[in-house]
């Protein structure tokens, strides 16, 4: 899994590409943990992710509680058909800004 | 090509990237199409790591996985010897919840048994066996 910034805060926007998966998805919430003190927004693109597990789902589920509390907007997009059918059989499509 | 493997592992999450390219490599042989062999290594994902978690309660362990596959139908066993546990016990979560109500964590073996069309828990010679049927 690799990461870049593509737009930095308050409207934080990153492009992950790779797996998120038990090993990768601890990595990528312990590196944007410093970042979302100053994030006001943050937009996921999922392009470049073609495996998501349980993990993956942590993590997004951790972004989605943190945003809803401060009051801020996480949004994912780009989101490959897999990756889309896990999230919807778990619910998240519901809860979550997909576009 | 009708492949049947049996392969063993340290029960250590760090093995968990040369599990799933065994198990791909395998399903790939035995002529698994992309989705399902996806949703499988989804699938072994949670098992493996649930007994590399808790299997042995910190200890070193092994877990042995045996693939059965063809063109059309896959069946993986995991079998570990650590403390019993079933974990199709497990109440599923409740996936209409918002957001802010949910519990961080839960879904593994929901998932585990959405990917497949059949699960089954056995408790064989001191043995945990979860085998995991899936047809594509």
């Amino acid at each position: 899994m690799t990461y870049e910034i593509t737009s930095p805060a308050p409207d934080l926007a990153i492009l992950v590409k790779g797996r998120l998966d038990t090993l990768t998805s601890p990595q990528l919430e312990s590196e944007l943990e410093p970042l979302l003190g100053k994030a006001g927004s943050l937009t996921i693109d999922m392009s470049g992710v073609d495996y998501l597990s349980s993990a993956g789902l942590r993590l997004i589920l951790t972004l989605q509680k943190h945003f809803k509390k401060e009051g801020g907007s996480f949004k994912l997009r780009n989101i490959q058909p897999g990756v889309m059918e896990i999230l919807r059989m778990t619910g998240f499509l519901k809860i979550l800004s997909v576009e | 090509m009708n492949v049947a493997v049996t392969l063993q592992f340290a029960a250590d999450t760090q093995k968990l990237p040369e599990v799933l390219d065994k198990l791909d490599t395998n399903l790939l042989s035995a002529g698994c199409p992309e989705d399902a062999r996806t949703q499988l290594a989804v699938a072994a994902e949670e098992i493996f790591v649930n007994i590399a978690s808790y299997a042995y309660e910190g200890k070193q362990g092994s877990a042995t996985i045996n693939i059965k596959a063809d063109a059309h139908k896959a069946t993986i066993s995991f079998a570990d010897s650590g403390f019993p546990y079933d974990p199709l016990q497990k109440e599923d979560p409740n996936i209409e919840q918002a957001a802010e109500d949910r519990p961080i964590g839960g879904l593994g073996v929901f998932l585990v048994k959405e990917m497949c069309d059949e699960v089954h828990y056995e408790r064989r010679n001191d043995m945990n066996i979860l085998t995991l049927v899936k047809k594509y």
